[in-house]
């Protein structure tokens, strides 16, 4: 089962190694990693995205719960949650694939963000399955290059992570 | 007051009323040791590798409970304190390593004798910090003794740059420390103890299986109290001997690999199992499903949430210091009105002692050649049951074991997690300096020994008189043994050639050595060797060459599968 794992660890020098370390020497699967410092600069929030048994998801918040750095852990797709990821796609338009390009992005609320007279960048947000989608939805050979955010989680409602 | 880096240092670990650093000097750490010179309180300990610095606070450690210290250099220092870090870390070791690193400005210049130590060190400790501030020092300090002994204790580490040894900064050592991402749970929750003494009281095959958690948590005098007032059988692992006394009716050996035919059988057919701080090693459950296949309820004891369910499902896990938890279910055996039933346990101890009585323990003795189990033996009855006993790693870390019956905690120490040749002596120094006059004893193996030998030097410098019984049978025995169980018979590099005459090697560092070649022998030179209250004595048996391990429960079987003798092969 897919889990997205969201956590608040101290914002110190080696915090990111101790919590890749952990993944890669217990052989537990790494998705995607986000890390970024929360409104208090003390502190920074990671969402890491994991695949695993019900008894190696209980390993795993375990263990991130065990390093010394770690404020808080909560699995967020244990209940309500809002998945967000940006992607950046740099795409050859020239000619008529000008106009389909922008159309396909209109239809996903995706916006151009630059424009030469070959290429457009794209940014585009949204849940893992809608930017899947859009890669799936326009001509492949036109992609030039794609950067994902990987994801960011928060659980809806009144459920905070917060100390 | 302002003091140097290096000063802080020494003030920090006096404040931590350290008696003894384990260490060895380096380009990084000269600061350091300058002012370690120029004080008396913290007592240096210069030993001829940093590996054995490390295992001898780790001995020091696990004989007396407190925290041990140990001081390296950067780069070849720290390198070879690793497997000393990794071996205490695997056994949950409070101990606190300092070492040097380059200057701060050298850092990540590829500069001379720097390594990434805080990088290398990261998974096999609890926690490590690099100090990048002398202002820092002190508090940094104050949080790894902290880190080190409450929780799940373990080894932490503090890289500290040599300028930053020579900066100074205002001292004050801080009196409390608080974390806010660090708050073991100490106190279990009351309903589930509660829970946990109601299976207890209505258990039919009920069993106690404790581990290093009691001798962690100094908490072998509340489960001796709490066993005795349950009458349940009692099995301690390999880390936990000691936790209740071997010789008392109810104890049923070790459990596992090389345990005992009555404690694997009570283990896999109880209806109702109480683990304590004990994690479910594969060397001491076999095969999980193998042991899965008899159902069972188990409830479990431990500090660290991470050790339940982990190998094993548990019904009842209680998170909480072994300590508290024990006494909570003391009191409340003792508040409620039910009391155990000692005519409802008694098919179930009928069943245990016809288990018992196959007496698997057993060994065949001999006039011509010296068994290893005898050595044993012999000196158990020596020593009276009472020495502190360090082992390396192989047969004879089994022999001894099985036929040292430890009565009390901290007395048997010896590397059960990470199984590091090698920590024998280092221990036994430990041991010796944590407990002045008192015996102290090292089994060891002819090829262990040697991977920290040159630490006979360091024993004739510090005047530690430890009796070094040397099981010597020519073969890296634990390995030949799985060669002829399970290779076809093809001893492959296991036999050891060119061996030293230890008892002249011995003597060359000033030391005693004998050598002993006959059964009728044994108990004579041991007695003489503890009797020479003042000298290391290192004594060489001759030991039986082809003896094996048993019983044994081969790698990746079930607890039920046992073989007891040669017999059974
Ligand atoms: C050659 C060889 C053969 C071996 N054969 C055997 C064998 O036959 N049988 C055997 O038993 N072992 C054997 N071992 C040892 C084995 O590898 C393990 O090291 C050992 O079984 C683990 O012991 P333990 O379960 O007591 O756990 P430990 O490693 O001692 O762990 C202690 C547990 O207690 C917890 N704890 C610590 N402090 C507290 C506290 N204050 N409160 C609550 N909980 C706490 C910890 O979180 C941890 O879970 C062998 C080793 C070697 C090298
Ligand atoms: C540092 C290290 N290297 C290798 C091993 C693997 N090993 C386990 S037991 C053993 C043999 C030990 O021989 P000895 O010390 O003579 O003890 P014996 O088994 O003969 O009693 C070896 C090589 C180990 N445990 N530690
Ligand atoms: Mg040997």
């Amino acid at each position: 089962m897919r889990h997205v794992i969201s956590l608040l660890i101290e914002n110190e020098s080696g915090a990111l190694s101790r919590v890749s370390g952990l993944f890669s020497a217990r052989g537990y699967n790494i998705e995607s990693l986000t890390v970024a410092p929360t409104e208090d600069a003390s502190m920074s929030r990671m969402t890491i995205v994991t695949v695993g048994s019900d008894e190696i998801i209980e390993q795993i918040t375990k263990q991130l719960n065990k390093l010394v750095e770690v404020v808080k852990v909560v699995d967020i797709s244990e209940a309500a949650h809002i998945e967000r990821e940006l992607m950046l796609i740099k795409v050859r338009a020239t000619g008529k694939d000008r106009e389909e390009m922008k159309r396909t992005a209109d239809i996903f609320r995706a916006r151009i963000i630059d424009v030469t007279d070959a290429s457009y960048v794209i940014e585009l947000t949204g849940n893992q399955s809608k930017l899947d989608a859009f890669l799936g939805a326009i001509d492949s050979s036109l992609i030039l290059e794609t950067v994902r955010s990987g994801i960011c989680g928060i659980g809806r409602g009144d459920r905070v992570l917060k100390i | 007051m302002v003091l140097t880096g290096a000063e802080i240092v020494i003030r920090s670990l006096q404040e931590e009323k350290a008696e003894y650093v384990f260490g060895y000097p380096g380009g990084a750490v000269l600061h350091i040791y300058d002012a370690l010179f120029q004080q008396e309180n913290v007592r240096h300990v210069l030993v001829r590798h940093e590996q054995a610095a490390v295992h001898a606070a780790d001995g020091y450690s696990r004989s007396t409970g407190k925290v041990g210290v140990a001081l390296v250099t950067s780069g070849p220092g720290a390198t070879n304190a690793v497997t000393g870090i990794a071996t205490a870390y695997c056994d949950s070791i409070p101990l606190v390593i300092i070492s040097g690193q380059v200057p701060t400005a050298a850092i990540g210049q590829d500069a001379f004798q720097e390594v990434d130590t805080v990088g290398i060190t990261r998974p096999c400790v609890k926690h490590n910090f690099l100090v990048r501030d002398a202002r820092d020092i002190a508090s940094t300090i104050k949080k790894a003794f902290y880190l080190a002994r409450t929780g799940r204790p373990g080894p932490v580490l503090v890289d500290i740059p040599k300028d930053v040894t020579a900066a100074k900064a205002e001292f004050e050592y801080p009196a409390e420390i608080s974390m806010r991402s660090y708050n073991p749970v100490v106190k279990g929750h009351h309903g589930q103890i509660k829970k946990a003494v109601q299976l207890l009281l209505e258990a039919k095959r009920p069993m106690i299986y404790t581990g290093g958690g009691v001798i962690l948590a100094d908490a072998a005098e509340a489960l001796t109290k709490l066993t005795r007032m349950l009458g349940f059988p009692i099995t301690n692992t390999l880390m936990g001997l000691g936790g209740y006394p071997a010789s008392d009716r109810q104890y049923l050996g070790m459990p596992g690999m090389h345990g005992t035919y009555e404690a694997n059988m009570s283990m896999h057919y109880c209806d109702v199992l109480l683990a304590v701080g004990a994690r479910f090693d594969d060397r001491v459950i076999g095969d999980p499903n193998h042991f899965a296949s008899e159902p069972r309820k188990i409830i479990h004891v431990d500090i660290d949430p991470s050790s339940i369910s982990k190998r094993v499902k548990v019904d009842i896990p209680i998170v909480g210091d072994l300590k508290e938890v024990l006494e909570e279910m003391i009191r409340q055996l003792e508040a409620g009105t039910q009391r155990p039933n000692a005519e409802q346990l008694a098919p179930w101890w009928k069943q245990v002692e016809e288990w018992r009585s196959r007496e698997c323990m057993k060994f065949k003795n001999s006039d011509e050649i010296i068994k290893p189990q005898f050595v044993v033996q012999k000196l158990w009855e020596v020593t009276g049951g009472d020495a502190f006993v360090t082992s390396d790693v192989g047969q004879h870390q089994m022999w001894a074991s099985q036929y040292y019956r430890f009565d009390q905690p901290r007395r048997w120490l010896n590397s059960g997690g990470l199984g590091t040749m090698g920590v024998g002596l280092p221990y036994a120094m430990g041991a010796q300096l944590a407990n002045p006059g008192r015996p102290v004893a090292c089994v060891t193996g002819e090829a262990s020994i040697q991977m920290n030998i040159q630490e006979l030097s360091t024993c004739k410098q510090f005047r530690l008189p430890i009796k070094i019984c040397n099981l010597n049978n020519r073969y890296l025995g634990m390995v030949r043994q799985w060669q002829q169980l399970f290779h076809g018979g093809r001893y492959s590099e296991s036999y050891m050639d060119s061996l030293p005459d230890f008892s002249r090697l011995a003597e060359s560092y000033g030391h005693v050595g004998m050598k002993i070649e006959r059964p009728g022998d044994v108990e004579g030179a041991l007695r003489e060797a503890f009797a020479r209250k003042n000298d290391l004595v290192f004594l060489d048996f001759q030991v039986d060459p082809t003896e094996n391990v048993y019983p044994m429960v081969q790698g990746g079987k079930g607890l039920t599968e046992m073989i007891l003798s040669a017999e059974d092969l």
